[in-house]
């Protein structure tokens, strides 16, 4: 699509074309439900129930915990096949800072890239300048500062970093309520005081005075981590999340087509309590969850990056 | 009733400033081009479906036109609106949606009683009547083939310039995973071009982009749209009276 292409990068209040059409398709896939996947039929069977992507995984978050080692982008393979079986975005996850894992990855063609602390971080300083590349990025954030820091390194999309594979919801909240109030707050500040809170949160200025502003991160803001039955998405959905990641929660539990549509389906009904109870009708056993508290500092995935 | 007809009405600029003008409009939603200035008809109310995908971006672009919107998430909620907008997304997903919980029945019977309604992209491939790459069901409102993410995967998204029959300069379209109307039916009308493939189409008052005009600045086909609600809700209301 290059004849005719609109020159001007940088230009215009909406930025450049290329980070419009980054951020655009995350704009697409507000309202629905990003499923992760460890092989073709699972795949398809998250298409199927309505998944409006798939997140190419080797391993699901819960299977990372429990069998240790360093967790890596997954096989080429794997994606590749992915990829060929369904019609909807194709994510996967490269390792905080591993900037040559996101070449490869851009270079499969990949529809989003998740810079994820579900995977061993690769650099314990630094995150990929997201902007040299074409494909989208998504990264995680447990606050405010973080988001920030991370959209502008090139993050078009921001989720939480909710505590993957742990089947507990109480960290997405936790970001998710952290977000959004410490946005709420920027938007009652004089502008003097925006400076200091520049330097609180640890983000840039520019940044800052445009969420003062418009009370909103300038890219979609979406949840993930130990969101397990459709009540926990209505739950995240009601707290600010314009969409939801699904990780273990799906494939890990008794009954994963009937659970994958009634996630979905919660999703997008997270204001109707009678639609939450229809999609929790149906279910059998969620995955068995583990009590963040007792988790020890070493042992949890939400603390990698920065 | 008339070929053409004359109507008064209360617009509100994108700068939001209240003026009133005249204007006449062909029936049938015959190309307004002889319009100038961004005129929007009060009183009307655009549903927005919400089941999936960027339909706050239409929202927004709706609002600077001063329409009302309402999110559509049953078909309940589609009871008195004039106009109906299907949002870019994911159509595997929305298609789900429309078929278990009786929307595509709504939608297709809002249809038929003289609904306005515009998809774009992913709602362009639920408005087709046929469509492939892979081949999936639609609501089959507009006589064309669609091929679903045509251009290829995310990488190859991108801004563009095409003609336009809705203004004299080239419209900006943003294609995201975007489909192309690879046939498009005699009683279509081809409202803008890119690449040679039309990208916009528009038959009665039902409309179909490829693109993403909520994600530009560009209020023309918005504006657009608004008319062909107009001109529905004017026939709604010429006929109760006769």
């Amino acid at each position: 699509m290059d004849a005719n292409k609109v020159n001007g990068s940088g230009a215009g209040s909406k930025g450049s074309n290329e980070w419009r059409v980054k951020v655009g398709l995350a704009e697409m896939l507000k309202g629905g439900v990003i499923m992760d996947v460890t092989n073709a039929e699972q795949a398809k069977i998250a298409e199927k129930a309505g998944a409006c992507a798939v997140m190419a995984l080797e391993r699901v978050p819960s299977d990372i915990r429990k069998e240790g080692g360093v967790a890596r982008m997954a096989s080429i393979k794997v994606i590749r096949e992915i990829m060929a079986t369904v019609t909807i975005p194709v994510m996967a996850k490269v390792r905080i800072g591993h900037f040559a894992e996101a070449d490869v990855l851009q270079a499969l063609e990949v529809d989003f890239i998740d810079e994820s602390e579900v995977l061993t971080p690769a650099d314990e300083e630094n995150h990929i300048w997201k902007h040299d590349y074409r494909v989208p990025f998504v990264c995680g954030a447990r606050n405010l500062g973080e988001a920030l820091r991370r959209i502008a390194e090139g993050a078009a999309m921001i989720r939480t970093k909710g505590e993957a594979g742990s089947g507990n919801v109480v960290e997405a909240v936790r970001h998710m309520r952290a977000i959004v109030s410490q946005m709420k707050k920027l938007t009652t500040m004089r502008d003097d005081e925006l400076m200091r809170e520049a330097k609180e949160l640890g983000a840039p200025l520019e940044l800052i005075r445009q969420i003062a502003k418009t009370g909103k991160l300038p890219v979609p803001n979406f949840s993930a981590g130990g969101i397990a039955t459709p009540a926990d998405a209505a739950l995240v959905r009601r707290l600010g999340a314009e969409a939801v990641f699904v990780g273990s929660g799906i494939f890990k539990s008794s009954d994963p087509e009937t659970r994958a549509k009634a996630v979905v389906k919660a999703a997008t009904h997270f204001e109707d309590p009678k639609a939450v109870l229809e999609a929790h009708e149906e279910l059998g056993e969620a995955m068995r969850g583990l009590d963040v508290r007792q988790m020890e500092e070493k042992d949890m995935l939400s603390t990698r990056g920065w | 009733m008339s070929d053409r007809w004359r109507r008064r009405t209360c617009c509100r600029r994108a700068d939001g400033k209240r003026f009133s003008s005249t204007f006449s409009l062909g029936v049938r939603g015959a190309a307004c081009g002889a319009l100038e200035g961004r005129c929007e008809v009060r009183g009307v109310r655009i549903g927005i479906l919400a089941v999936q995908g960027d339909f706050e971006a239409h929202a927004a672009m709706l609002a600077r036109l001063g329409a009302e919107t309402v999110e559509v998430r049953t078909p309940a909620q589609l009871q008195g609106c004039d106009g109906l907008i299907l949002p870019g997304g994911e159509s595997t997903t929305q298609l789900q949606f429309l078929q278990e919980e009786g929307l595509a029945d709504a939608i297709g019977k809002f249809a038929k009683q003289g609904g306005a309604i515009f998809g774009t992209c992913a709602g362009a491939i639920l408005l087709a009547a046929e469509v492939r790459n892979p081949r999936q069901d639609s609501l089959k409102l507009l006589d064309m083939t669609v091929l679903r993410n045509a251009y290829g995967r995310q990488i190859a998204s991108d801004v563009v310039n095409g003609p336009t029959k809705l203004k004299k300069q080239p419209l900006e379209m943003v294609f995201i995973r975007g489909p192309i109307i690879e046939r498009a039916g005699p009683d279509l009308k081809v409202l803008a071009e890119y690449a040679g493939k039309p990208a916009l189409v528009q038959r009665d008052n039902i409309m179909a982009a490829t693109f993403h005009p909520e994600l530009t600045d560009d209020t023309t086909v918005h504006e657009h749209f608004l008319r062909l609600v107009a001109v529905g809700t004017n026939h709604a209301a010429g006929s109760a009276i006769s």
